[in-house]
């Protein structure tokens, strides 16, 4: 798990996107789901109904603020984690069948139901519910009959044991197996089918039930708070407006650093990472859409602004040491060790600039550490591959439109 | 004898055309004898892997302590960075274009102009998987100091260690990273294996494992090691594996797989279905360890029987697909479609796992899943002959094949092209000779 981020400033990113009484509203539901935020570094639940609380024996405080990847533990499948981070990444919908794991330790299966909400003016995802539904093992002995009967051949008097095992071991939590003794190739052979319970029709259909239930919850109270959301995708996100995987993985980067676009009348900022907030004091919607000029002042030498801005404009990287003024409390100025890097995307055209700061009081030589200038280096290097691939899913959405509708 | 002409790739700046090569002295800052004396470099020793395969702890109730030095985000790709902006790499790898090509598949495809100008073809002989190692050819030892990033090694520690300026060790032969001055994608490294005992290009238990140690100290799915065995497109007759950072699933993980065996260390071994390379995926047991020692067996049994292969190691550490081919040997045997071979690609791991590199805008313009498959299905077995390579392995692992169990729901479907299936009465990659291991690599 990446960064926690304190429970208020979760939850007050909940609230200001809709009307009061929402999370009431959304207590009202007996689902089991959770939505998360991946405009929060960390995308954290920030929000978590009493049935997913139930469901997982945790208090709403040990599940606000954590990743849903916390959550799962040793026997959860690879291949579907991949797929909820591809549908993340893709910002699709997604059903699957996943094994999570309650407080206790013991682990259970359920359906997973995701969706991105998009904010029905601008295309752009701002939240993602996931909803649990529990399996209850019934399918498992017809899939396992109708695989069986094409392929192995054997496959049905093996389905009933299967059928018992991936109801039991629910039961029982851990891989306790207190029954009879199997012989070692069975138990073996129950494990590995554990890995597969499959959800029934109607649990399928439970599961869309309860996203559509929460979406027009949400969708209600978003309109009363003046931005409309919704499940589907009305239009594309607009050239000033991030991805919803650009900034997750933006998010994992603890430096301080911004994105100015320089496509854009005057390269305004377009994302600004939590550490720069806490460096310069301003808070993130101060600064979007700015230029990084409001950090300078009337001390600030202007043959570095000018050496920055000729870099810019040749496409360079240059680093400079720059008097910047804050907006912390005490309105204190800090000399800012700033490199600045064009960063590409997949086609290889420079879409970004980013800025990383250093205060330079800041910059202790510890002996266990990376050097500064490598550390701050990293920061373009993370945002590069951030971006490159970013912009590798978009041409995806490009071609399959299509599929972002639930 | 069997050989193939190609380019070779430019892993680094001091690898100029072999016969010009002796003539460059020192004072370059090598790694020989020469030059060592005094050379410092950070070095991280990563944690003792645990469990990790099955053991890894439930995150909430766990904060682990936060590590000195983030291995990937800080150290990877803040000194590959560095690198970049010396200007040591022969092109800017983010400035060359790179899509997903349309499909099921997921196919992604670059187009890659520089990456193999300014080298003439060579020759290389693709009949022998196994070595020896040739101190006169270029290896890693030549490269110049400022191409090393940093010093690796798996650690005896429940914690990291980090030392950011230490000094290389002649006495131990120290692993090391460096770039590849030819990158396919961003943070494009190698790891390098004891690198001062000039070992040959072959796995062994010891070095797969700190490889598979350093996917799993990355953290991160989206970046992986790979390796190339020869006669599977390794150019470089020195011990290393590849690795960078690329955040997209390849295809071969994606693929669907059908669980042929476990083992007794609990390692679980599948083939792949419905892709157009036959491999095997090992994945689980005991401890990342067993899974690493179970690959390494079936490794060793592959260069035993002198059957090219490549590896990626994938998930952490948690997911790793072995890949039997023949390419180059069908190649050199003038059996691969002239369409196919006009692309020059070569199908090492990257390509593969999913990853085209093309060298032609042409290419890339009309890059298409079908096209890809069709490149990738001359790579992989026969039926027939990955059968009796999978005998081969299960013996030397000590495993029959005892059941097959169809896993995940499995949709047949016909490859794109219909290749693979239709040449299934070749004996492709089959043991040439087990010649001895004195005869000489690349030939000039």
């Amino acid at each position: 798990m990446s960064i926690t981020k304190s429970s208020e400033s979760v939850e007050e990113s909940f609230n200001a996107r809709y009307s009061l009484w929402i999370k009431e509203a959304l207590d009202e539901l007996p689902h089991s789901f959770t939505i998360t935020d991946p405009f929060i570094s960390g995308h954290p639940i920030v929000f978590a109904s009493p049935g997913f609380l139930k469901m997982t024996g945790y208090s709403r405080e040990e599940v606000i603020g954590r990743n849903g990847r916390a959550f799962q533990g040793p026997k959860t499948n690879r291949r579907s984690i991949m797929e909820i981070r591809e549908a993340i990444r893709e910002e699709r919908p997604i059903q699957v069948n996943l094994l999570n794991y309650r407080k206790s330790g013991s682990p259970f299966w359920m359906l997973f139901h995701m969706i991105p909400v998009f904010e029905k003016m601008d295309g752009k995802v701002i939240q993602f519910v996931a909803v649990q539904v529990p399996i209850s093992g019934q399918e498992h002995h017809h899939r396992k009959m109708r695989n069986g009967s094409g392929l192995s051949g054997d496959g049905s008097d093996r389905s009933e044991l299967v059928y018992g095992s991936c109801r039991r071991e629910v039961c029982l939590g851990a891989f306790v197996r207190k029954d009879r003794a199997l012989p070692v190739e069975c138990d073996e052979q129950g494990l590995e089918n554990w890995e597969h319970c499959e959800a029934s029709e109607s649990e399928k259909l439970k599961a869309v039930e309860a996203v559509n239930n929460v979406l027009s919850i949400l969708a209600r109270y978003s309109e009363l708070s003046g931005g409309l959301v919704c499940g589907k995708r009305y239009c594309l996100r607009g050239a000033d407006c991030l991805s919803s995987s650009l900034v997750i993985s933006l998010g994992r980067i603890k430096q301080s650093f911004v994105l100015t676009n320089p496509c854009l009348p005057d390269m305004p900022i377009v994302y600004a990472s939590d550490a720069f907030l806490t460096l310069t004091g301003y808070k993130r919607q101060e600064v979007l859409g700015q230029n990084c000029r409001f950090l300078t002042g009337v001390d600030t030498d202007s043959s570095v602004l000018y050496e920055m801005k000729e870099c810019i404009l040749k496409g360079q990287s240059c680093t400079v040491q720059i008097l910047n003024y804050s907006n912390r409390k005490d309105k204190s100025t800090f000399w800012n060790l700033l490199h600045i890097s064009p960063v590409r995307n997949a086609s290889g055209k420079t879409a970004y600039f980013v800025g990383v700061q250093v205060e330079a009081s800041c910059r202790n030589a510890e002996s266990e550490e990376v050097r500064p200038e490598t550390r701050q280096l990293s920061v373009v290097g993370a945002v590069r591959v951030a971006v490159r691939s970013s912009f590798m899913v978009f041409s995806i959405l490009g071609n399959m439109s299509g599929r972002c509708h639930i | 004898m069997l050989s193939i002409k190609r380019v070779p790739t430019v892993v680094s700046n001091y690898q100029k055309d072999e016969a010009a090569d002796e003539s460059v002295g020192c004072g370059r800052n090598c790694l020989g004898a020469c030059c060592i004396n005094g050379a410092r470099l950070p070095l991280y020793a990563c944690k003792k892997l645990e469990k990790s395969g099955a053991g890894e702890k439930l995150v909430i109730s766990h904060e682990a302590r936060e590590p000195p030095v983030a291995f990937l985000e800080s150290l990877v790709l803040g000194e590959w960075e560095d690198r970049f902006q010396r200007g040591l790499f022969r092109y800017d790898v983010t400035a060359c274009e790179t899509k997903v090509i349309p499909g099921k598949y997921g196919f992604v495809a670059q187009l890659n102009e520089g990456r193999h100008l300014k080298k003439r073809p060579t020759e290389f002989r693709v009949d022998k998987v196994l070595q020896s190692f040739d101190g006169n050819k270029f290896n890693f030892t030549k490269v110049g100091q400022e191409e090393l990033l940093f010093q690796f090694e798996a650690g005896e520690d429940g914690e990291v260690q980090f030392f950011p300026c230490m000094p290389l060790d002649a006495e131990n032969s120290p692993s090391v990273v460096a770039i590849n001055v030819s990158p396919i994608e961003y943070g494009h490294v190698l790891l390098i294996p004891r690198v001062l005992d000039c070992l040959p290009q072959r796995i062994d238990h010891k070095s797969l494992l700190l490889a598979v140690h350093m996917a799993a100290e990355a953290a991160n799915p989206y970046f992986r090691l790979g390796y190339n065995s020869l006669g599977a497109f390794a150019t470089i007759n020195h011990l290393h594996f590849q690795a960078y950072y690329l955040a997209m699933p390849f295809p071969l993980e994606k693929a669907l797989s059908k669980k042929m065996i476990t083992t007794v260390s609990g390692v679980k071994i599948s083939e792949l279905l419905n892709y157009p390379v036959r491999s095997l995926l090992f994945e689980g047991g005991n401890s990342m360890q067993d899974l690493s020692d179970t690959v390494s067996d079936a490794c060793v049994c592959l260069q035993n029987n002198n059957i090219p292969f490549n590896i990626l190691i994938s998930d952490c550490g948690r997911q790793i697909f072995l890949m039997p081919q023949c390419y180059a040997e069908k190649q050199a045997l003038g059996e691969v479609s002239p369409e196919v071979l006009e692309t020059q690609v070569n199908p090492a791991v990257w390509e593969i796992s999913g990853h085209m590199v093309l060298k032609r805008k042409e290419d890339y313009e009309g890059a298409s899943e079908e096209n890809a498959w069709r490149l990738l299905a001359e790579a992989s077995l026969s039926e027939e002959r990955f059968k009796e390579v999978n005998d081969l392995i299960f013996e030397a692992i000590g495993c029959s094949n005892q059941e097959e169990e169809l896993e995940g729901t499995i949709v047949h479907q016909q490859s794109p092209s219909g290749s693979v299936n239709q040449k299934s009465n070749r004996t492709h990659g089959g043991p040439i000779t087990n010649g001895t291991a004195s005869e000489c690599l690349v030939l000039q």
